[in-house]
């Protein structure tokens, strides 16, 4: 009896001791942060690789030919629900629109309008983006797949 | 050295028994190891049970969640609310209109939630203004007060608001006879003058929206507290009566005089024949109707002008007396529908009338003379049975689904459960203490959920931290799953807890409201993109269109207001996502802040005294740069020429 009971205080803390130390998964975590972009500019050198996290998956493209029936319900997407903290080509609340395609992938733009709060946890360039625009969180306005497919499409009017 | 390491390990092994015995301690009792375990929602999981619980004296409605307890809101109702802007911004204002003007204070009974087929359906829930008669109805699916209505010729309005099986209607008793119509009379000439009206408010199915339908003018008793018929007595309310004596002073002593007072049994199916049948009277009265639109976000009060009444004595078969002792209080029926329960609060004994035996009777005319025209039931010819010697002071009771009632003992600090049919006793517990109501979910129901039961207490004196003269309110809760009641729970409420409604939650979250669609937002003053954010004046009268979203408003610099001016903030929350309201507020605004949920637009009125630059800022933590939500108004002397302008960041 007393030599078990023993045994489970010693068990107990050699249970405690092991949490204290770093797994395998915790380096691998901490060398993949490593590599991470450190700042926006690092980190939009990178934009082609960056396709976001969430509904939109990379293979996702856009026609050469814009869609300017689209583009047009779009606008009004837009208008309705971005304006107030974009303005289509000055930094107001969040970045400009205005040729977001030379400088983020479709994918990323239909990602962080769709999931941004996850986005600026998990997607390396919209984390810095949170960090360069004062920690200003992007809203989810809770727009459908197909209205931000419109607003994509307007942004290519800009 | 030996020795103490010897003692360290007895000591320690000690320790760890203890701890073992904790664990494996039995199921029952309350000591017993698991109990809290029983109550304890785990942080980030759901309650299996919402319950709305009467603010009583406070005018409100609080949803906590069962089995924890936890309070999670209080919608206000019939009181002001500044917190929510409830009566302080302008389109909730006209909610609070009654005949008397504008009312910022009421007293709330007896919630009660809307049912299909006798079976709770989780759409609305109905609560009671006691003190000037009025009847409300609440959205689920916001957890907002969406209407509100008066209701004449009644006062003290006790026995309400219980729903019918299909919510044909909301139906609300008196508690006081008064003059009917009111008129300039003698107190003494009470008897025969004096009447109670019972009103039947009609319920739209598809917008919910109320119509008072008609009213009987029983005589002048005191009609205390009423349930619906259900399945077979589908068709019938059953109202208890005090004070049949009809004193009108000194009632402690003057309205128990009788050994036995009444319940009403009103035949409603009967009362809807003799409205299609015109055999009713117009009567002229004032009552206001308050509607909240959902669509335009803005609360209209409407005054009515006549209602509908029904006198007993000339329409036979539409109420029947039973036989009740004494001064009855509750007055429950049971989930088949064929027992009503009459708690004598100053007799020992319930009494259970049938309403098999209360047809057969009506149907052979055995009667014990009247009461103003109405028929008096033989007492003997429809009981079924009697809950002897249960205890002292009998309140109110509710059923499970296996066939018990549970009864609160007001006096004797107790509830007592005993099996509906043979009457008997099989368990009681103590409450702690002076148990009023009690409420399984799905109470009022053929369908009740009979895990739990809540006990609502009048007193609490040590059973919480003091906090000076006034205590907490508290409620408790019982695991009734079992052979034997156990007590889980002790949780504080808002206000004095009357009654409660209760179901499962699973009836309620799927439908929840989580923003309002900007586009089907038709507020005239609605502002929905930042490029319509203006100001506009008309005359003294300052229209300010203004938008918010995480983090700044729209317009933010606002110049060329005056002394004297009434300025209207008309605030529209751009956001359009889940649990990201804002608010606002004005320095020196006479009226409380904004809470603008998302996609909502919501109204405050300033009218600045002072010459000087006012700022105002967002009330609602909404972001990280919550704290840089702010704005200025600059106000000018009244003969100043500068003219109105506006901007956001210089544009």
């Amino acid at each position: 009896m007393r030599l078990n009971t023993l045994g489970l205080i010693i068990g107990v803390l050699l249970l405690f001791s092991c949490g204290g130390g770093q797994s395998k998964i915790d380096q691998i975590k901490e060398q993949s942060k490593m590599a991470e972009p450190t700042s926006l500019e690092e980190a939009e050198a990178k934009w082609k690789d960056y396709y976001g996290v969430g509904p939109i998956t990379s293979s996702f493209s856009v026609p050469d030919e814009v869609d300017q029936e689209l583009a047009a319900t779009g606008k009004q997407i837009y208008d309705l629900k971005c304006t107030a903290c974009h303005k289509a080509d000055k930094r107001f609340i969040g970045p400009a629109p205005k040729d977001i395609l030379t400088r983020r992938t479709p994918a990323w733009v239909m990602n962080m309008i769709l999931n941004p709060e996850e986005m600026v946890l998990k997607d390396p360039l919209a984390k810095q983006l949170l960090i360069a625009y004062n920690g200003s969180p992007m809203a989810n306005q809770n727009l459908t797949e197909e209205e931000a497919r419109a607003v994509l499409e307007y942004f290519r009017t800009l | 050295m030996k020795s103490h390491i010897k003692y360290l390990t007895i000591f320690t092994i000690a320790v760890l028994m203890a701890f073992s015995c904790g664990q494996t301690g039995g199921t029952s009792g309350a000591l017993g190891g698991d109990l809290a375990s029983r109550s304890f929602v785990p942080p980030g999981e759901h309650d299996e049970f919402y319950a709305f619980i009467s603010g009583g004296f406070s005018g409100q409605l609080a949803i906590h969640g069962l089995p924890s307890g936890r309070l999670f809101k209080v919608i206000p109702v019939f009181s002001v609310d500044a917190e929510k802007a409830y009566g302080f911004n302008e389109e909730t204002k006209p909610m609070l209109e009654t005949s008397y003007g504008s009312i910022p204070w009421d007293d709330s009974h007896h919630p009660d939630l809307s049912q299909t087929n006798g079976e709770v359906d989780g759409r609305w829930c109905f609560i009671n203004a006691n003190n000037t008669p009025r009847i409300a109805r609440i959205s689920l699916s916001t957890f907002e007060t969406e209407e509100i209505i008066e209701l004449p010729n009644s006062a003290g309005n006790h026995s309400s608001s219980f729903v019918t099986e299909n919510t044909e209607y909301v139906v609300a008793g008196t508690r006081f006879g008064v003059p009917f119509p009111q008129r300039d009379i003698s107190i003494d000439d009470y008897k025969g003058n004096f009447k109670g009206a019972i009103s039947f408010i009609s319920v739209d199915q598809e917008t919910g929206r109320f119509n008072l339908e008609f009213q009987i003018m029983m005589p002048g008793f005191d009609y205390d507290l009423a349930h619906p018929g259900r399945a077979a007595s589908h068709g019938w309310m059953f109202f208890s009566t005090y004070n049949t004596e009809e004193a009108n002073t000194l009632l402690e002593v003057n309205a128990s005089q009788n050994d036995k007072d009444f319940i009403a049994a009103i035949n409603w199916k009967k009362a809807e024949e003799y409205i299609a049948q015109g055999n009713f009277t117009e009567m002229p009265s004032r009552y206001a109707h308050n509607v909240w639109d959902e669509s335009t976000q803005m609360a209209t009060s409407t005054m009515k002008t006549s209602v509908r009444v029904l006198d007993p004595e000339k329409c036979p078969g539409l109420v029947y007396f039973l036989p009740t002792p004494k001064s009855p209080h509750g007055c429950d029926v049971d989930p088949t529908g064929e027992y009503i329960i009459g708690s004598g609060k100053l007799a020992a004994a319930m009494t259970a009338h049938s309403f098999t035996k209360m047809l057969d009777a009506i149907e052979n005319e055995k009667f014990d003379g009247d009461a103003y025209g109405i028929p008096i039931i033989n007492y003997d010819d429809v009981v079924a049975g009697v809950v002897q010697q249960a205890g002292l002071g009998p309140l109110h009771t509710e059923f499970d689904d296996k066939g018990h009632g549970y009864t609160t003992f007001f006096i004797s600090s107790e509830v007592v459960k005993w099996k509906v049919g043979t009457w008997e006793v099989v368990d009681r517990q103590p409450t702690y203490y002076s148990v009023g109501h009690l409420m399984i979910p799905g109470g009022n129901s053929q369908k009740p959920f009979g895990k739990y039961v809540v006990a609502m207490n009048k007193i609490t004196k040590d059973r919480y931290l003091p906090t000076g003269p006034e205590l907490c309110q508290s409620a408790q809760l019982y695991d009734i799953s079992g052979e034997k009641m156990e007590l889980l729970l002790d949780f504080p409420t808002v206000g004095e807890p009357h009654y409660a409604a209760g179901c499962p939650a699973d009836l309620i979250k799927p439908n929840q409201m989580k923003f309002y669609p900007l586009e089907e937002n038709n507020h005239p003053y609605a502002t929905k993109t930042e490029a319509d954010a203006r100001v506009e004046r008309d005359g003294n009268e300052v229209h300010i269109y203004m938008t918010t979203i995480r983090s700044h408003f729209a317009p933010d610099n606002i110049e060329g207001i005056k002394v004297g001016d009434k300025v209207y903030f008309h605030v529209t929350n751009l956001e359009q996502d889940y649990d990201v309201p804002h608010g606002i507020s004005m320095i020196g605004a006479n009226t409380s802040e904004l809470l603008i949920m998302p996609g909502q637009t919501e109204t405050f009125v300033w009218e600045p005294k002072q010459v000087g630059v006012w700022p105002f800022y967002c009330t609602d933590f909404c972001s990280a740069l919550h704290q840089e939500m702010q704005g200025y108004v600059r106000v000018s002397p009244r003969s100043s020429n500068i003219g109105l302008s506006w901007s956001l960041d210089g544009e």
